[in-house]
């Protein structure tokens, strides 16, 4: 029953980086957009995350740093995502390209910052956030439900809310609208290029949240190679989640399960003998397998990969 | 040329000039930024970084060798996007021929270069086509998106690596995570000891492979049917498979051919530089491979010359950590600066001539196409 409960505390805090990822990546991909800048983003979000909070600490902003590490991840990724903007929707360049070269710039800046100013004798730390455990005293339960607040807010804020935004709000209407027929939703009034703009910001501020949560909550110390491809994790995640909010969000919750069951198996007797990484590929191949079963004729927004231009 | 013409054809000179003028002023302005953040001045960065490598033969045979490895990521990304197979998964394709060159490279001892060598090769070519075998067929049997499926076997061809690494192959008298080194027989010749011109170079025989590579890939892709039909899908899948094309064979092909080049990327980095498996041996080339088949257009003499240029900046920027005092990180910052720049005023530079094409006045040229074209995602509505 403890191993049970560890399994999936561990689970909703190894999906949490997940959850914010993919859910913001739903966000671009309905508006059309394939954001392959996600790992870069969460990339930049962690480092940067940390970095705001390591040295508003240093100002003496005590427990309050990390918030405030947060949100200079969530101001990062929204400039990540306008960066996307301007090179896809403005310049109507290549998606898969523009992706791809943000993430090498976002993982560069990243690692050439922590390189000039936190690669000292000691290693930089930050006071992480605490762990929040409403359920106290409730056995098993209370061990699940002990979390970071990030997680909470992610699984009761974060998520409803993404969804009924895209699915019960003109705004949501509009970026669908955008990322199925963008002449369709130009005659209707919608400016295709804002609306995708927004999408854009919007999810490329949670993905940051996301990469921000390791080093914030998790870790409370940034090292290289810290998403390790949970960012093209997500990009599968919301194609097994047929690009809804809470079928990626399942998801991520059966990787993380499998993560974290790994990392379990790893103490447990029995399973010395394994290579940890054959654990530590298990998620990836397990997420390969799911989009093989369940990949096929999936429905892509009608305008995936397309750029728009008014004629 | 009628007056209209003539005077389109000024306006879009004109518009190009005024692009690549802004184009250079970003990357002046975004490099620029850095270097000063690293503490250096901007011109002497410059010079370290571009200039300097190309004036002393030494550094200059360096530029080569280190161009070596994206010369090779830069054919096989640049070969799979211009079929419109998205083959993100050189990383880990490279890092499976990686393998195969230091297991062959341990057992070895003894023989014949004459047989290793050539064996390694194709051993490792096999390796890299292997590793890249599912996703083409999850791509071409059930139509299953391989950008996805060739980007999470990169991390998963890490963690073989370090597997082997922390396992059976940790070296037995450092006790390092590296392979034991291999036998002499298994590494690549020296250029230096094939051309009696040079004297003082790591450079090797893996760079006259990529060369050799190159030639044959410009050959094939430009002057063959074959070739033709490989641009032709990635043009338009829909009007190839229209002409008789078979799409789905032409893009498995594709796909196996670009991972087995990469897996002789990865060859060439054991036989010709490590001499073992380390953890670091690909310090991401199949990324920058991406960077260096964009900025070649996805051709072959381009990809050629993007391969040198990003091989000089590698050098500059490794010696200007010593120089300059500028982390050599600064470097990923320039290549991936330069890769959104140039695709970004190649996109408006061509959105605006489209548009300008699309009234009758003009009908010169057809609109150049997206060079890589959309992915034709099976099942995707279009």
């Amino acid at each position: 029953m403890t191993f049970l409960a560890d399994i999936l505390a561990a689970t909703f805090r190894n999906a949490t980086p997940l959850v914010y990822g993919t859910v913001g990546e739903t966000y671009t991909e309905r508006s059309g957009i394939l954001n392959l800048g996600i790992e870069g983003t969460m990339y930049a979000g962690a480092f940067f995350g940390f970095a705001v909070a390591f040295w508003a600490g240093e100002a003496g902003a005590g427990a309050a740093a990390p918030w405030i590490g947060l949100g200079g991840a969530v101001i990062v990724g929204i400039v990540a995502g306008a960066l996307m903007g301007l090179l896809t929707v403005t310049f109507g360049a290549n998606q898969h390209v523009s992706g791809l070269g943000l993430t090498i710039v976002l993982i560069g800046v990243s690692e050439f910052i922590n390189r000039q100013f936190f690669t000292g004798s000691t290693l930089a730390r930050i006071e992480p956030m605490a762990l929040w455990d409403p359920l106290a005293g409730l056995g098993p339960i209370g061990t699940v439900a002990n979390q970071y607040g990030l997680t909470f807010l992610a699984f009761i804020v974060i998520v409803p809310a993404a969804w009924w935004v895209l699915g019960k709000t003109p705004l949501g209407l509009a970026i669908r609208a955008v990322g199925e027929n963008p002449e369709a939703a130009d005659v209707a009034g919608i400016d295709v290029f804002r609306i995708r703009y927004i999408a854009l910001m919007i999810g490329g501020a949670l993905m940051a949240v996301g990469g921000a949560f390791i080093t914030l909550a998790m870790l409370g110390t940034f090292t290289l190679d810290i998403i390790a491809g949970r960012g093209w994790v997500c990009i599968a995640l919301v194609i097994f989640g047929r690009w809804r909010i809470f079928r990626g969000v399942l998801g991520a919750l059966v990787f993380a399960a499998v993560f974290s069951l790994g990392l379990r198996l790893r103490i447990t007797p029995g399973f010395e003998d394994v290579p940890n990484e054959i654990m530590l590929a298990l998620p990836y191949l397990v997420v390969i397998g799911a989009l093989a079963l369940s990949g096929r004729n999936v429905p892509y927004p009608g305008a995936y990969l397309k750029a728009y231009r008014r004629t | 040329m009628t007056l209209e013409g003539r005077r389109a054809t000024e306006t879009r000179v004109g518009r190009a000039g005024l692009i690549a003028v802004g184009a250079i002023v970003t990357v002046l302005a975004v490099t620029g930024a850095a270097f000063v953040i690293a503490g250096a001045n901007p011109l002497d960065a410059y010079v370290a970084y571009f200039v300097a490598p190309l004036t002393r033969e030494f550094t200059l045979l360096e530029t080569l060798n280190l161009a070596t490895p994206l010369l090779f990521a830069g054919t096989a990304v640049a070969i799979a996007f211009r079929a419109g197979y998205w083959n993100i998964g050189v990383e880990g394709q490279l890092l499976m021929g990686a393998i195969v060159a230091a297991g062959i490279g341990q057992l070895v001892h003894g023989w014949p270069s004459v047989i290793v060598l050539p064996l390694m090769v194709a051993a490792g070519a096999l390796a890299g086509a292997g590793w890249a075998l599912v996703p083409a067929l999850l791509r071409t049997r059930l139509g299953i998106d391989e950008v996805v499926t060739t980007l999470l076997l990169n991390p998963v061809a890490l963690f073989v690596v370090q597997a082997l690494l922390h396992g059976p192959w940790t070296d037995p008298e450092t006790g390092f995570p590296e392979s034991p080194r291999i036998a002499e027989s298994a590494e690549f010749p020296r250029v230096a000891e094939l051309v009696p011109l040079i004297e003082r170079s790591r450079l090797h025989l893996g760079f006259l492979i990529a060369i050799v590579l190159i030639v044959i890939s410009w050959w094939i892709l430009s002057r063959t049917a074959t070739g033709l039909r490989v641009r032709a899908v990635g043009l338009s899948p829909h009007g190839a498979r229209f002409a008789g094309i078979k799409v789905e064979r032409t893009l498995l092909r594709v796909a196996l051919v670009s991972g087995a080049i990469a897996g002789i990327a990865g060859v060439s980095e054991v036989a010709g530089v490590q001499f073992r498996l380390t953890a670091t041996i690909s310090p991401g080339f199949g990324y920058t491979g991406i960077v260096v088949a964009m900025l070649g257009g996805l051709a072959m003499p381009g990809v050629l010359l993007a391969g040198l240029l990003l091989g000089d900046l590698t050098v500059g920027a490794n010696s200007a950590v010593r120089s300059l005092q500028i982390p050599s990180q600064v470097g990923a910052v320039v290549q991936g600066t330069l890769l959104l720049v140039v695709i970004g005023a190649l996109a408006l530079y061509r959105a605006r001539t489209r548009r300008e094409e699309e009234r009758p006045a003009d009908e010169g040229e057809p609109p150049p196409d997206e060079p890589a074209g959309l992915p034709p995602v099976e099942g995707a509505p279009r």
